[in-house]
């Protein structure tokens, strides 16, 4: 199906609703580190508003494939394309170096696993929010604080810590904070790596239920890397298996989750620990 | 050349080429200098020289000039608007020696003007050019480490790291509190170092009438802003860009509106605010304008 959708400029689509049509869509998609697999001959869809996991054990790709497809990495072979604001389909590749960037700091978001690859930490968690407000232009600090102010509400920060540097964050802090600043230009898409690696567990859930409210009350299109399956199970519409470089197995959530096909899947999925 | 002009310049000295630095030096420089001002605000690489002088005591200024100077130039020295501190009375004898040139205090018969951090008070007029000595040319250096990245960042004009600085000085202090260095934009294009002048001196820069040069010696850059160039300061609308602005005239000569130095003179917390810029307080002072601890009028002091 992505054949179809990656001829930039085709009049045919123009006719085809924006939301009828792919928000991302990775074709045939590979990376090689010399003679070592990053990732190999990887083709999906993201449509708006849908909630990919890509699972997997460590090593298998999972990285390297988002680094690709949020244009972090040049892959050597494949192509994605992306249907920008104007729904016009734009080949993130072929883009100048310029209208990416825009790209990335508008229209995408990155949440990283650790927070401090993600945020400033000597600047005040205002100044972190504000920071892609003012990359776009705004040039009114009132404006630029309250909107600052009312994103540290939604990621269920104090407003009193607004001028406080992240350094004195915890760790859950600290990437609801990530969240925040990656949220506060609208993105249509955010690319997440672990989002909740290192967290313990009453914090990953709390930060879990942030995220799925967020994804829902925005319409927010994520591409989640996770090893976590319960994560997976919990943020997904939909999931990718990856081993080895390639996707072994692609299908619902609770399709892939509850009825596993590949032998690696199912021995993914019963190695869950039960508590 | 007027009277008041010093005429102490030495011969050159046999065994150094022309403004101390060899022709081809020199022609390397100018190409630099070339495309510095060809695009303004832009940080051109050079190969910056050794020269007889510390890194920081200005030796990208010193090149700078070396390169443009000629043999009827005439050269006045600033060091944080004195013309008599050790720096400034070393740089102009360094240039009389080497290069046999005339020099001068007085900023209106200068034809080039090398400074450390100030911007002379009198307005400069066109064909005089003012060669900032400059320790850090890169204004996003102390947001973004990597100068990778800075070029980057210029290169694609991603300049809202400038503005995140100016957030956090309003979000802890109530208002921008970068008081010198305060970064300006070129022509709509280039965010910019204006070095370490205190911000008082921006507006100055705007549509001047004279050339400034830019010169990083240890940095190994050289920038420009040709005559006629916006240069804006820059801010947010509801905090626009302001200088500072002082409570008491120059102790000495009277002037208002000029940027003022502290001077301690006792234990007991006795202190004096006098003209930063020594040429204009002179000026001033010889002119009949009395400040308050002015003494004695010159005439009689002598």
């Amino acid at each position: 199906m992505s054949d179809e959708i990656l001829i930039e400029g085709d009049a045919g689509f123009a006719a085809v609703a924006a939301s009828e049509r792919p928000l991302l869509s990775v074709s045939g998609l590979s990376k090689i580190y010399g003679a070592r697999i990053g990732c190999i001959d990887v083709s999906f869809d993201v449509w708006p508003g849908e909630v990919l996991a890509i699972v997997g054990e460590s090593g298998s790709g999972k990285t390297t494939l988002l680094n690709c497809i949020s244009s972090r990495l040049a892959p050597t072979t494949g192509t994605v394309s992306y249907q920008m604001r104007d729904g016009r389909m734009g080949d993130v590749f072929r883009m100048s170096e310029a209208e990416r960037r825009h790209l990335m700091r508008t229209d995408w978001g990155f949440v990283h696993q650790n927070p401090i690859d993600g945020l400033r930490m000597s600047v005040s968690a205002g100044a972190n929010v504000g920071e892609r407000l003012m990359a776009v232009g705004q040039r009114h600090y009132g404006s630029i604080r309250a909107e600052a102010s009312e994103w540290l509400g939604r990621v269920e920060i104090d407003a009193d810590r607004i001028d406080d540097q992240p350094r004195a964050f915890s760790g859950g802090m600290r990437q609801r904070l990530q969240i925040a600043r990656n949220l506060v230009t609208e993105p249509r898409l955010v690319f997440m790596d672990e989002p909740t690696g290192g967290l313990d567990v009453s914090v990953q859930a709390r930060l879990l239920d942030l995220l799925r409210g967020l994804v829902s009350d925005l319409g927010l299109s994520v591409i989640i890397v996770t090893h976590d399956l319960a994560v997976a199970r919990l943020l997904s519409d939909r999931i990718l298996v990856m081993k080895e470089g390639r996707v072994i197995e692609s299908g619902l959530t609770d399709r892939v989750l509850d009825d596993p096909r590949a032998p690696y899947t199912q021995l993914l999925v019963s190695s869950i620990l039960q508590v | 050349m007027s009277a008041q002009i010093a005429t102490d310049a030495a011969p050159a000295i046999a065994s150094y080429n022309f403004a101390y630095l060899d022709e081809q030096t020199k022609r390397m420089i100018r190409r630099a200098i070339l495309k510095a001002i060809a695009i303004p605000g832009y940080q051109v690489p050079f190969a910056s020289r050794e020269m007889p002088m510390p890194y920081g005591w200005g030796t990208g200024g010193v090149q700078v000039t070396a390169a443009i100077i000629g043999p009827e130039d005439v050269l006045k020295v600033i060091d944080q608007g004195a013309d008599d501190t050790t720096n400034a009375v070393s740089i102009r004898a360094f240039f009389a020696k080497v290069a046999n040139v005339a020099t001068t205090t007085r900023t209106m018969e200068a034809t080039i003007i090398q400074t450390r951090h100030r911007i002379p008070e009198t307005k400069l007029s066109a064909g005089q050019v003012l060669v900032y000595q400059v320790p850090i040319p890169e204004p996003l250096r102390f947001l973004e480490p990597r100068e990778t990245e800075t070029r980057k960042m210029h290169a694609l004009e991603e300049y809202g790291l400038m503005h995140v600085k100016l957030y956090e000085d309003i979000a802890r202090h109530g208002e921008i509190s970068t008081t010198y260095a305060y970064p300006v934009m070129v022509e709509g294009r280039y965010v910019m170092d204006p070095s370490p002048t205190p911000k008082f001196d921006n507006p100055k820069m705007h549509r001047s009438e004279a050339l400034q040069l830019f010169g990083a010696g240890r940095e190994k850059r050289i920038y420009a802003v040709p005559p006629f160039t916006e240069v804006v300061s820059l801010d947010f609308e509801d905090h626009p860009f302001e200088i500072q602005t002082f409570d008491r005239p120059c102790a000495l000569c009277a002037a208002e509106n000029v940027y003022l130095d502290e001077v301690v003179l006792d234990d007991s917390g006795g202190r004096m605010f006098v003209c930063s810029d020594t040429d204009h307080c002179e000026d001033r002072r010889a002119q009949g304008h009395r400040g308050e601890m002015a003494g004695h009028p010159l005439e009689t002091a002598k």
